[in-house]
Protein backbone atom coordinates (compact mmCIF):
# COMPACT_ATOMS: atom_id res chain seq x y z
CA UNK A 1 0.00 0.00 0.00
CA UNK A 2 2.60 2.41 1.07
CA UNK A 3 4.76 1.38 -1.88
CA UNK A 4 1.87 2.15 -4.29
CA UNK A 5 1.43 5.62 -2.84
CA UNK A 6 5.12 6.38 -3.16
CA UNK A 7 5.06 5.16 -6.77
CA UNK A 8 2.09 7.45 -7.53
CA UNK A 9 3.84 10.49 -6.09
CA UNK A 10 7.05 9.69 -7.93
CA UNK A 11 5.09 9.26 -11.20
CA UNK A 12 3.11 12.50 -10.74
CA UNK A 13 5.97 14.67 -9.58
CA UNK A 14 7.68 15.37 -12.93
CA UNK A 15 4.36 16.28 -14.60
CA UNK A 16 3.26 18.47 -11.67
CA UNK A 17 6.59 20.28 -11.64
CA UNK A 18 6.43 20.89 -15.38
CA UNK A 19 2.94 22.33 -15.08
CA UNK A 20 4.03 24.55 -12.19
CA UNK A 21 7.02 25.82 -14.18
CA UNK A 22 4.74 26.61 -17.16
CA UNK A 23 2.40 28.53 -14.84
CA UNK A 24 5.30 30.49 -13.35
CA UNK A 25 6.70 31.30 -16.79
CA UNK A 26 3.31 32.59 -17.89
CA UNK A 27 3.10 34.68 -14.71
CA UNK A 28 6.58 36.16 -15.33
CA UNK A 29 5.56 37.10 -18.89
CA UNK A 30 2.41 38.83 -17.61
CA UNK A 31 4.35 40.78 -14.96
CA UNK A 32 7.05 41.81 -17.45
CA UNK A 33 4.37 43.07 -19.84
CA UNK A 34 2.83 45.08 -16.99
CA UNK A 35 6.23 46.56 -16.11
CA UNK A 36 6.81 47.61 -19.72
CA UNK A 37 3.37 49.19 -19.84
CA UNK A 38 3.99 51.32 -16.72
CA UNK A 39 7.61 52.26 -17.54
CA UNK A 40 7.99 56.03 -17.80
CA UNK A 41 4.57 56.72 -16.37
CA UNK A 42 3.69 57.86 -12.88
CA UNK A 43 3.77 54.26 -11.70
CA UNK A 44 7.16 53.76 -13.31
CA UNK A 45 10.40 55.63 -12.75
CA UNK A 46 9.06 59.20 -12.86
CA UNK A 47 10.16 61.08 -9.77
CA UNK A 48 8.22 63.70 -7.88
CA UNK A 49 9.12 66.63 -5.62
CA UNK A 50 7.20 68.84 -3.22
CA UNK A 51 8.73 72.10 -2.00
CA UNK A 52 7.20 74.20 0.77
CA UNK A 53 8.14 77.86 0.14
CA UNK A 54 7.71 80.05 3.23
CA UNK A 55 9.91 83.06 2.47
CA UNK A 56 9.18 86.07 0.27
CA UNK A 57 12.45 87.97 0.17
CA UNK A 58 14.18 88.37 -3.19
CA UNK A 59 16.99 85.96 -2.32
CA UNK A 60 14.72 83.29 -0.85
CA UNK A 61 12.30 83.40 -3.79
CA UNK A 62 14.95 81.99 -6.13
CA UNK A 63 15.80 78.51 -4.72
CA UNK A 64 12.27 77.03 -4.89
CA UNK A 65 11.68 78.34 -8.43
CA UNK A 66 15.10 77.25 -9.71
CA UNK A 67 14.71 73.75 -8.26
CA UNK A 68 11.09 73.48 -9.44
CA UNK A 69 11.82 74.46 -13.05
CA UNK A 70 14.93 72.25 -13.17
CA UNK A 71 13.06 69.25 -11.76
CA UNK A 72 10.35 69.82 -14.36
CA UNK A 73 13.09 69.71 -17.01
CA UNK A 74 13.98 66.24 -15.68
CA UNK A 75 10.35 65.26 -16.27
CA UNK A 76 9.54 65.18 -12.56
CA UNK A 77 6.09 65.87 -11.20
CA UNK A 78 6.61 69.06 -9.15
CA UNK A 79 4.46 70.90 -6.62
CA UNK A 80 5.48 74.06 -4.75
CA UNK A 81 3.26 74.82 -1.78
CA UNK A 82 3.52 78.54 -0.90
CA UNK A 83 2.66 79.68 2.59
CA UNK A 84 3.17 82.83 4.71
CA UNK A 85 5.54 85.21 2.89
CA UNK A 86 6.12 82.58 0.21
CA UNK A 87 2.71 83.67 -1.13
CA UNK A 88 4.31 86.92 -2.32
CA UNK A 89 6.23 84.94 -4.97
CA UNK A 90 2.88 84.07 -6.58
CA UNK A 91 1.23 87.44 -6.00
CA UNK A 92 0.96 89.47 -9.22
CA UNK A 93 1.89 92.79 -7.60
CA UNK A 94 4.14 91.66 -4.75
CA UNK A 95 6.20 89.31 -6.95
CA UNK A 96 7.47 92.25 -9.01
CA UNK A 97 8.62 94.05 -5.87
CA UNK A 98 10.34 91.41 -3.72
CA UNK A 99 12.95 92.96 -1.46
CA UNK A 100 16.24 92.01 0.08
CA UNK A 101 16.74 92.78 3.75
CA UNK A 102 19.88 94.71 4.63
CA UNK A 103 19.55 93.85 8.31
CA UNK A 104 20.29 90.61 10.11
CA UNK A 105 22.67 89.32 7.44
CA UNK A 106 26.24 89.32 8.78
CA UNK A 107 27.57 88.92 5.21
CA UNK A 108 26.26 92.37 4.28
CA UNK A 109 28.99 94.97 4.25
CA UNK A 110 27.05 97.40 6.45
CA UNK A 111 26.60 97.03 10.23
CA UNK A 112 23.07 96.35 11.48
CA UNK A 113 22.87 99.82 13.07
CA UNK A 114 23.31 101.36 9.61
CA UNK A 115 21.25 98.70 7.82
CA UNK A 116 18.31 99.57 10.07
CA UNK A 117 18.14 103.13 8.70
CA UNK A 118 15.21 104.01 6.43
CA UNK A 119 15.83 103.22 2.77
CA UNK A 120 18.56 100.63 3.38
CA UNK A 121 16.39 97.66 2.30
CA UNK A 122 15.58 99.53 -0.90
CA UNK A 123 19.29 100.18 -1.49
CA UNK A 124 20.25 96.55 -0.84
CA UNK A 125 17.46 95.38 -3.17
CA UNK A 126 18.52 97.73 -5.96
CA UNK A 127 22.12 96.54 -5.66
CA UNK A 128 21.03 92.89 -5.86
CA UNK A 129 18.70 93.58 -8.82
CA UNK A 130 21.63 95.19 -10.67
CA UNK A 131 23.78 92.14 -9.96
CA UNK A 132 21.01 89.84 -11.18
CA UNK A 133 20.67 91.79 -14.43
CA UNK A 134 24.45 92.09 -14.84
CA UNK A 135 24.95 88.34 -14.48
CA UNK A 136 22.13 87.41 -16.86
CA UNK A 137 20.29 85.69 -14.03
CA UNK A 138 16.63 85.04 -14.83
CA UNK A 139 14.07 87.29 -13.13
CA UNK A 140 11.55 85.88 -10.65
CA UNK A 141 8.79 86.51 -13.20
CA UNK A 142 10.68 84.61 -15.90
CA UNK A 143 11.22 81.62 -13.59
CA UNK A 144 7.61 81.72 -12.44
CA UNK A 145 6.19 81.75 -15.97
CA UNK A 146 8.64 79.06 -17.11
CA UNK A 147 7.69 76.84 -14.16
CA UNK A 148 3.98 77.21 -14.99
CA UNK A 149 4.64 76.49 -18.68
CA UNK A 150 6.46 73.30 -17.70
CA UNK A 151 3.55 72.06 -15.65
CA UNK A 152 4.80 72.84 -12.13
CA UNK A 153 1.84 73.06 -9.76
CA UNK A 154 2.29 76.34 -7.86
CA UNK A 155 -0.07 76.24 -4.91
CA UNK A 156 -1.19 79.04 -2.58
CA UNK A 157 -2.04 78.02 1.00
CA UNK A 158 -5.64 79.04 1.77
CA UNK A 159 -5.16 79.72 5.49
CA UNK A 160 -2.28 82.16 4.95
CA UNK A 161 -4.08 83.73 1.96
CA UNK A 162 -6.86 84.63 4.41
CA UNK A 163 -4.33 85.73 7.01
CA UNK A 164 -2.55 88.05 4.55
CA UNK A 165 -5.89 89.17 3.08
CA UNK A 166 -5.01 88.03 -0.46
CA UNK A 167 -7.88 87.33 -2.90
CA UNK A 168 -7.84 84.37 -5.32
CA UNK A 169 -7.49 86.72 -8.31
CA UNK A 170 -4.46 88.52 -6.81
CA UNK A 171 -2.24 85.65 -7.96
CA UNK A 172 -0.71 84.93 -11.35
CA UNK A 173 -2.87 82.92 -13.79
CA UNK A 174 -2.28 79.20 -13.41
CA UNK A 175 -1.68 79.28 -9.64
CA UNK A 176 -3.69 76.71 -7.65
CA UNK A 177 -5.55 78.35 -4.76
CA UNK A 178 -7.59 76.89 -1.92
CA UNK A 179 -5.25 74.15 -0.71
CA UNK A 180 -4.16 73.35 2.83
CA UNK A 181 -1.63 71.45 4.89
CA UNK A 182 -3.37 68.11 4.32
CA UNK A 183 -3.03 68.49 0.54
CA UNK A 184 0.66 69.31 0.91
CA UNK A 185 1.26 66.42 3.31
CA UNK A 186 -0.51 63.82 1.17
CA UNK A 187 1.60 64.87 -1.82
CA UNK A 188 4.77 64.89 0.29
CA UNK A 189 4.07 61.36 1.53
CA UNK A 190 4.15 60.10 -2.06
CA UNK A 191 7.01 62.33 -3.27
CA UNK A 192 10.64 61.28 -3.77
CA UNK A 193 11.99 64.69 -2.66
CA UNK A 194 10.51 67.02 -0.04
CA UNK A 195 12.04 70.40 0.79
CA UNK A 196 11.21 73.28 3.12
CA UNK A 197 12.55 76.64 1.96
CA UNK B 1 23.87 63.95 -44.18
CA UNK B 2 26.29 62.75 -41.52
CA UNK B 3 24.37 61.51 -38.47
CA UNK B 4 26.68 63.61 -36.27
CA UNK B 5 25.62 66.86 -37.97
CA UNK B 6 23.25 68.81 -35.70
CA UNK B 7 19.74 69.10 -37.10
CA UNK B 8 18.87 71.97 -34.73
CA UNK B 9 20.79 74.69 -32.89
CA UNK B 10 19.71 76.34 -29.66
CA UNK B 11 21.45 79.63 -28.87
CA UNK B 12 21.61 80.14 -25.09
CA UNK B 13 24.50 82.57 -24.74
CA UNK B 14 23.88 84.95 -21.84
CA UNK B 15 21.53 82.54 -20.04
CA UNK B 16 22.27 81.47 -16.45
CA UNK B 17 21.20 78.55 -14.28
CA UNK B 18 18.63 77.03 -14.50
CA UNK B 19 17.76 78.30 -17.99
CA UNK B 20 20.25 76.27 -20.09
CA UNK B 21 18.76 73.00 -18.80
CA UNK B 22 15.18 74.28 -18.79
CA UNK B 23 15.32 75.67 -22.34
CA UNK B 24 17.13 72.59 -23.63
CA UNK B 25 14.33 70.44 -22.23
CA UNK B 26 11.70 72.68 -23.83
CA UNK B 27 13.51 72.47 -27.19
CA UNK B 28 13.87 68.68 -26.97
CA UNK B 29 10.13 68.33 -26.35
CA UNK B 30 9.46 70.00 -29.71
CA UNK B 31 11.85 67.72 -31.61
CA UNK B 32 11.16 64.32 -33.10
CA UNK B 33 13.10 61.11 -32.54
CA UNK B 34 16.54 61.06 -34.14
CA UNK B 35 17.08 64.83 -34.03
CA UNK B 36 20.50 66.07 -32.93
CA UNK B 37 20.33 69.33 -31.00
CA UNK B 38 23.36 71.58 -30.57
CA UNK B 39 23.07 73.79 -27.49
CA UNK B 40 25.38 76.82 -27.26
CA UNK B 41 25.66 78.33 -23.77
CA UNK B 42 28.02 80.70 -21.98
CA UNK B 43 27.10 79.46 -18.48
CA UNK B 44 30.12 77.44 -17.26
CA UNK B 45 27.80 75.47 -14.99
CA UNK B 46 25.94 74.16 -18.03
CA UNK B 47 28.71 71.58 -18.63
CA UNK B 48 27.91 69.74 -15.43
CA UNK B 49 24.19 70.58 -15.47
CA UNK B 50 23.39 69.36 -18.98
CA UNK B 51 25.45 66.21 -18.34
CA UNK B 52 23.46 65.52 -15.16
CA UNK B 53 20.16 66.38 -16.80
CA UNK B 54 20.79 64.09 -19.78
CA UNK B 55 21.83 61.23 -17.47
CA UNK B 56 18.63 61.57 -15.44
CA UNK B 57 16.18 62.16 -18.29
CA UNK B 58 14.72 59.33 -20.37
CA UNK B 59 14.69 59.81 -24.14
CA UNK B 60 17.82 61.97 -24.49
CA UNK B 61 21.48 61.13 -24.91
CA UNK B 62 24.41 63.51 -24.50
CA UNK B 63 26.64 62.82 -27.52
CA UNK B 64 29.41 65.23 -26.60
CA UNK B 65 30.49 68.53 -25.08
CA UNK B 66 33.14 70.98 -26.26
CA UNK B 67 34.30 74.57 -25.82
CA UNK B 68 34.73 77.33 -28.40
CA UNK B 69 35.93 80.90 -28.10
CA UNK B 70 33.49 83.32 -29.68
CA UNK B 71 33.91 87.10 -29.40
CA UNK B 72 36.27 86.69 -26.40
CA UNK B 73 33.71 84.55 -24.59
CA UNK B 74 33.87 80.81 -23.94
CA UNK B 75 30.90 79.06 -25.48
CA UNK B 76 30.07 75.61 -24.11
CA UNK B 77 28.66 73.43 -26.87
CA UNK B 78 26.48 70.45 -25.94
CA UNK B 79 25.18 67.93 -28.46
CA UNK B 80 22.03 66.13 -27.42
CA UNK B 81 20.41 63.29 -29.37
CA UNK B 82 16.64 62.84 -29.08
CA UNK B 83 15.86 59.12 -28.89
Amino acid sequence: MSTDTETEVTDEHPDGAATRIEELEARIETLEAEMDATAGTEMGDEKSMVIVATKGTLDMAYPPLILASTAAAFGWDVTVFHTFWGLDILHEEQSTDLKLSAIGNPNMSVPNAVAALPGMDRLATTMMERRIAGNDVATIDELLQTSLEMGVDLQACQMTMDLMDYDDDAFHDGVTVGVGAATALSEMADADVQLLV
Amino acid sequence: MNSDTPTETLELTGESCPMPVVKTKQAVDDLSSGALLEVRATDAGSVSDIDGWAAGTPGVELIGQSEEIQADKTVYVHRVRVE
